[in-house]
């Protein structure tokens, strides 16, 4: 049977393999025992361990694909062992060298093994059951009954039906009597019967399936791409390079394949917990109802929620955060609006404290930064800071700090919109500096430090960040997991044995037959299949009532 | 009404940890006598004498388990009806569903299996976690955050725990199985042992096959549950896979197990290596519920802590 050499089922092979591993071979001998290595079990389940245990660093240091910010703060708090753990790969361990040289053995292994498995499999697909084994009491499983009345002829045709109709496969092999002495062997008419041959089919169908999710994966990561875009309420997105706030394109993906549509946020609906006393505020539901529409067609409302993905055009939007935008407008000393928009403040906590940043390179006399803390539910802690002690909005109430300066937009070095360098700055109002930091409720207006104009907060709107993706082959993968998983199934639970009937005629004119059956693989219910076919003889040849 | 049903359960939890308790006892009893004629497989029990005496103490703890169990039970289903949800969605619920589905697989196993001797194991393992989950893990019923809300909860991790239930048994297993080559070693080498009371107990042979048996039912569970969470990660987060630290742990797991089948046929790897391997598995699945859920964090961070 064609499994690897050094699998527990295959006959020893290690004289062959002495004889290639002699140098003298020349370098195609080599390359022989190299290969014959590395498609050996031995290998296939070292290269398996070495896999798991080269997955292990991705869990304990951040990933730049999974946790990108996590990875910056890690440079941050550990400064000489970051650069160094970077060498090697560490922050990007799934896409490693190291880590895709093991999983790419591995497979190449896998094939390796496969290819002479299924070749060997079709042909004993087509080929009959083996000959009868001479001796059938040593065999694992034994059982015999003797009848009187029946011809040798008879016992041996209902043995074959039995075993035809549990499904084996059959074939009939006479045995003349031979031997001397102790050895000697009746005559025997015998039918050989093997089954199961699905086992080794769902075995080699599940590590095909696993090649096609390795194919799969690879391609579909090439194909796709994955963008993020946040928006507000009233605010509308159409699907263009441009409009992403990120966005990471796989290696073969070209922008023309973008599907033409866009997405309006109508109104973002968050619902928190009110009355549970020990979950007040804890969020229970999120649901965004936007307006798409796809070039050319009518405009259809939708829901996006935290589970329930938008399909659109081949292409999926999910929910992936939301939080507060106030709008906010300012004003020249002669009251020309020179900013007004709804501005998205990230969620520092589970209250939705929220922190935002303005900037107003141009406009003013001089350059501004305006840092902004939006309390949704607002209250004064022992210390007289604010703080927000609700997530909704109740009582919300806008901060800023002002600072005046270089905002450094002009040297061509590329700024978080959410983070404010004030390096180069001075602070002209907030804490430790001459001026309160000013304080809004919706409606409300102030005076800018200086004299330098005014600040209105006009109101608050929800803004929902969206990931859109597109993977062409993730439903490839799919099919292949679950084609692994049906594989699987067969060929861990599907005994794959043989059996034999054995029928010789007695001095006494009795018959006796010899029933033997032989596992290949895991079969705890040999011995029980062994006794069922006796039985079932027997039932079959009348000897038994029922 | 939530609060009275959720101290119900509560003290449901409580009275099974007892009975828990003094299962262990007996368990542990009976093992330390070299007891189990119980040992002895169903399918030859006809070539056992069966001596009462002994048998009695596992049989006691057998039944003792067996209200433990549904007492268990019990508490779990009223902190569910009282969260109006499937009650597995922080760590202290993980741990109480979880443990009743490693005994429930125990109690089941012996139906087919006399394995009566694995219940020190099983009941001590229990009452550990259910010990941890009570005192440290403990939380009061909240809402589900919208990422839990899905049916995908309810298949994903209870197949999960259901893998992890037979995951547990095959470690068991594959301990005794050391054990019990070592003992056999020593017995062939005419040394004196002090695992005499590993006698009784089915050979080595024995039980490493009672353990793969085991381990291949958990393997294709864990299989599912893998399959199932990418579906799930595709629909909450966006994609099927992204090496998030449980999924990286899962992924391990999977691979250690699959490296355990490949050794079971692998010549020279039978027998202790693979043994080795099937505690190691076991010993990653603990750690992916107790160090990743608590103290690593990813987006998988629903301990509830
Ligand atoms: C990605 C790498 C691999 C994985 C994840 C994997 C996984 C598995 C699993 C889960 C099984 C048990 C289920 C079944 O019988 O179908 C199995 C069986 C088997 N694998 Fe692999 N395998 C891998 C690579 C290989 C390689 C490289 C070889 C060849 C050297 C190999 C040879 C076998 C054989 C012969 C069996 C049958 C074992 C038996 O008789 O019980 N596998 N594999």
């Amino acid at each position: 049977m064609s499994r690897p050499s050094d699998h527990i089922d295959s006959k020893p092979v290690v004289d062959a393999d002495a004889k290639i591993v002699n140098p003298n071979l020349g370098v195609v001998g080599w390359l022989r025992w190299f290969w014959r290595q590395l498609t050996s079990m031995r290998t296939a389940l070292l290269l398996l361990l070495l896999l798991a245990i080269a997955a292990v660093p991705g869990s304990l240091v951040p990933q730049r694909s999974s946790d990108p910010n996590g990875v910056s703060q890690y440079f941050v708090d550990h400064k000489d062992t970051a650069p160094i753990l970077d060498k090697f790969q560490m922050f990007d361990v799934y896409s490693s060298a190291w880590f895709s040289a093991i999983y790419l053995l591995l497979f190449i292994s896998l094939i390796g093994c496969v290819l002479p498995r299924t070749k060997h499999h079709i042909e004993a697909l087509r080929a009959a059951p083996p000959v009868t084994p001479a001796n059938l009491v040593r065999l694992p499983a034994y059982a015999q009954l003797t009848v009187s009345g029946k011809s040798a002829e008879e016992v041996l045709e209902a043995a074959r039906s039995v075993l035809k109709a549990d499904r084996y496969r059959v074939a009939r092999y006479d045995r003349a009597a031979g031997g001397k002495g102790k050895l000697k062997s009746a005559a025997a008419i015998t039918v050989s019967a093997e089954r199961g041959y699905m086992r080794e089919s769902g075995n080699l169908i599940f590590h095909f399936a696993l090649v096609g999710v390795l194919i799969a994966v690879g391609f579909g990561g090439g194909f796709g791409f994955a963008g993020q875009r946040a928006i507000y309420e009233g605010q509308a997105f159409t699907n263009s390079l441009i409009a992403f706030d990120s966005f990471n394109p796989g290696r073969f993906f070209d922008p023309v394949t973008l599907p033409p549509y866009t997405i309006k946020l109508d109104k973002f609906t968050a619902v928190y917990e009110e009355q549970n006393t020990n979950a007040i505020g804890q969020p229970v539901d999120y649901t965004a109802d936007v307006t798409t529409q796809i070039k050319g067609e009518k405009p259809q409302k939708q829901t996006i929620k935290v589970n329930e993905p938008l399909r659109i055009a081949g292409t999926d939007v999910y929910l992936l955060g939301n939080g507060y935008a106030p709008t906010v407008t300012i004003r020249d000393p002669q009251g020309n609006v020179i900013f007004t928009d709804s501005v998205e403040f990230l969620p520092q906590d589970k209250n939705l404290t929220s922190l935002g940043v303005i900037k107003l390179p141009d406009g003013l006399s001089e350059q501004l930064g305006l840092i902004g803390f939006l309390y949704p539910t607002v209250s004064t802690g022992h210390s007289g800071a604010s703080f927000s002690m609700y997530p909704d909005l109740i009582d919300p109430q806008l901060a800023f700090d002002v600072y005046s300066g270089d905002l450094g937009l002009d040297n061509g070095v590329p700024r978080s919109v959410f983070a404010l360098d004030t390096k180069d700055m001075t602070k002209l109002a907030g804490r430790n500096s001459p001026l309160e930091a000013i304080e809004l409720k919706p409606g409300e207006t102030a005076d800018l430090p200086n004299g330098l104009g005014t600040v209105t907060f006009d109101g608050v709107k929800r803004f929902v960040s969206l990931d859109i993706h597109r993977d062409p082959t993730q439903g490839w993968v799919l099919v292949f997991a679950l084609t692994a998983l049906a594989g699987l199934l067969i060929s861990l639970f599907i005994p794959r044995r043989r059996m034999w009937v054995s029928v010789t005629e007695n001095s006494d004119g009795s018959v006796t037959a010899e029933c033997a059956g032989l596992a290949r693989g895991d079969d705890p219910t040999l011995e029980g299949a062994v006794t069922t076919l006796k039985d079932k003889l027997e039932r079959a040849l009348g000897l038994t009532r029922d | 009404m939530t609060d009275t049903l959720s101290q119900y359960s509560v003290l449901s939890l409580y009275s099974a940890m007892a009975v828990y308790a003094i299962a262990f006892v007996l368990f542990t009893l009976d093992l330390a006598r070299g007891a189990s004629q119980d040992s002895a497989p169903v399918g030859e029990a006809k070539t056992v004498t069966v001596v009462p005496e002994r048998r009695k103490l596992a049989r006691i703890a057998m039944s003792l388990t067996v209200i433990g169990w549904l007492l268990q039970l019990a508490a779990t289903v009223m902190r569910g009806l009282a969260a109006s949800r499937v009650p597995w969605a922080n760590m202290y619920e993980f741990a109480m569903t979880g443990t009743l589905i490693i005994t429930g697989v125990f109690l089941l196993v012996n139906l087919k299996w006399d394995m009566k001797f694995l219940g020190s194991f099983v009941t001590g393992l229990v009452l550990l976690l259910l010990g941890l989950a009570a005192t440290r893990y403990y939380v009061e019923i909240v809402p589900l955050p919208p990422a839990l809300q899905s049916y995908w909860l309810v298949i994903h991790v209870f197949v999960a725990t259901l893998a992890t239930g037979f995951f547990a048994l095959g470690f068991a297993l594959s301990l005794m199985q050391l054990l019990q080559t070592k003992r056999e070693n020593s017995v062939a080498a005419n040394e004196k042992t002090r695992l005499g009371f590993l006698t009784r107990l089915p050979d080595s042979v024995q039980l490493e096959n009672y353990a793969y048996r085991l381990i291949i039912i958990g393997f294709v569970l864990w299989t599912f549950t893998l399959i199932a969470g990418a579906i799930w990660a595709e629909k909450a987060w966006g994609r099927y896979w992204g090496w998030d630290t449980k999924e990286v742990w899962t992924f391990i797991i999977w691979t250690i197990y699959a490296g355990y089948i490949h050794a079971r046929s692998t010549r020279g790897w039978r027998g202790s290596r693979s043994a080795w391997l099937a505690m190691i598995g076991f010993a990653a699945v603990m750690f992916n519920f107790t160090v990743v859920n608590i103290f690593f964090k990813g987006l998988h961070a629903y301990s509830g802590l």
